[in-house]
């Protein structure tokens, strides 16, 4: 009960700590489904319409990496970034930046399959009307994801919900260092295992909640737009 | 704005088409030339859908050519189609005029007019605000009219654009059509409606499973059909 009234504290004081380690796992979190938008929502949707040799493969390895998990993520971006290893010059190891790439990598897969399934579907209703209007393979692309924008929304939201949710690949390649790298859930973790509980639970509910308030406000906004525009 | 490209005269060499085992069209040889509408009959499944795909170079023929004012190769230029359930972008109807334009590579500058002028064509200027997918059926219809002149087309292809509308729909639609074909577009349009056909044909293609039975004038077809397939047709027998 102590521990409880005291992780609300923490909270309700705005605590700097606290606030910092929020902060950060926001940035990274929303920075990797910004790339991994960027290169999931045309690649999900080139996949949707294209056909090509090994493109069964391709949508196959794409719904298995969907499950990729996160510690096999940050152990591939670990060997990338390690001093000896092919990127290592750009020391990025143990940065937020490493954490970004790590989980733009998990994430990407997530958001490109997503949107490949949904793109196919509306390419099966819109294929003629397209393809009369003599609409280009560019064009054809950038019209689908814009058709498809609120169904997307929530192929973006699970991203998110994957990035915001887990701990192997931002441990492993962010290191978890204190006011650096450390994150909600990484916090979460060490804080638990020294018996820390107030500050960890405090850090539970804030990611509970803003995981809510995302996921609310997209809903929102799909409802909204969907209004709007039919 | 006339492209220097003809698509007329659109002809048909021997052109069949078949889907696996199932054969579609059966050695069709026809000619779409210049003048009054031309209106493809025939019972559901004897390939109206098909030949009108074909004519806008969506399929390939499995067999024969298609030629676009003696082109074979390109893609026709000058043709537009409006299928029999046109989908529509989620935007406003306003919107959706506008992209089939940018689509036609009409200049940014010139499409607000064209947009209102479309509009107005098929009256529907006061809706042109309106969530295009809200729109009754025959308004959607009206719609897919404007889009497809929006391509500034010199053959306008049909599906039964009024298959699915009450007579006050039917007949705003049918008025698009035949201004436009009194502008000088090709009309070519499905409809195995015979009272559409004798308001708007001035020749009639009579299909059968896929076949060419008859090719002609409306008149002629109605009153003195030389197959016993149209024949049954016109009595309301069923054929199959």
């Amino acid at each position: 009960m102590s521990d409880q009234s005291s992780a609300w504290q923490l909270i309700l004081n705005g605590d700097a700590v606290l606030f910092a380690i929020v902060r950060l796992s926001l940035v990274v979190s929303l920075s990797a489904v910004a790339f991994a938008a960027l290169i999931g929502l045309p690649l999900g949707a080139l996949l949707a319409f294209s056909r090509f040799r090994g493109r069964s493969f391709l949508v196959v390895l794409f719904n298995a990496l969907m499950g990729l998990p996160p510690v096999v993520a940050g152990l591939a971006v670990y060997l990338l970034l390690s001093r000896s290893g092919p990127l290592g010059p750009w020391g990025l190891l143990f940065t937020p930046s490493a954490m970004v790439i790590a989980q733009t990598i998990l994430i990407t897969p997530i958001i490109a399959a997503l949107t490949r399934q949904t793109i196919e579907d509306l390419w099966a209703e819109y294929r003629d009307e397209l393809s009369a209007m003599g609409v280009g393979p560019v064009a054809r692309m950038m019209t689908l994801l814009w058709e498809a924008r609120y169904s997307l929304l929530t192929a973006l939201l699970a991203g998110f919900g994957r990035a915001a949710a887990e701990v192997g690949a931002v441990m492993i390649v962010g290191g978890n260092i204190d006011g650096f790298t450390r994150t909600m859930t990484t916090t979460i973790a060490l804080e638990t295992s020294k018996g820390n509980l107030p500050l960890a639970m405090g850090l539970g509910l804030v990611l509970v909640t803003i995981v809510l308030a995302v996921n609310a406000a997209a809903w929102g906004t799909r409802v909204w737009a969907e209004r709007q525009a039919a | 704005m006339r492209a220097p490209t003809s698509d007329l005269p659109l002809v048909l060499k021997g052109v069949s088409l078949s889907s696996g085992e199932t054969q579609i069209l059966r050695d069709l040889s026809l000619a779409i030339t210049p003048g009054a509408p031309t209106l493809i009959v025939g019972p559901n499944g004897s390939g109206k859908t098909s030949l009108l795909r074909l004519c806008m170079g969506l399929v390939s023929p499995s067999a024969g050519r298609i030629s676009w004012g003696g082109r074979t190769d390109a893609m026709p230029m000058r043709c537009a189609i409006v299928f029999q359930r046109p989908v529509m972008l989620r935007r406003s109807a306003a919107a959706n005029v506008a992209y089939a334009l940018a689509q036609a590579r009409v200049p940014d500058r010139a499409r607000g007019e064209r947009v209102a002028h479309l509009l107005d064509r098929v009256g529907l200027a006061d809706l042109a605000e309106r969530p295009a997918r809200r729109l009754s059926g025959g308004e959607q219809q009206r719609l897919a009219l404007a889009r497809a002149l929006a391509r500034d087309p010199e053959i306008l292809l049909l599906d039964e654009p009024t298959a699915n509308l009450d007579p006050t729909a039917t007949r705003a639609v049918e008025e698009i059509v035949l201004k436009a074909a009194e502008s000088g577009v090709k009309i070519v349009m499905a409809s195995h409606d015979l009272g559409q056909v004798r308001r708007l044909a001035g020749d009639v293609i009579f299909l059968v499973r896929g076949a060419l039975r008859e090719r002609k004038l409306v008149i002629d077809f109605l009153d003195n059909p030389s197959t016993p397939e149209a024949s049954a047709f016109l009595r309301g027998d069923l054929v199959i």
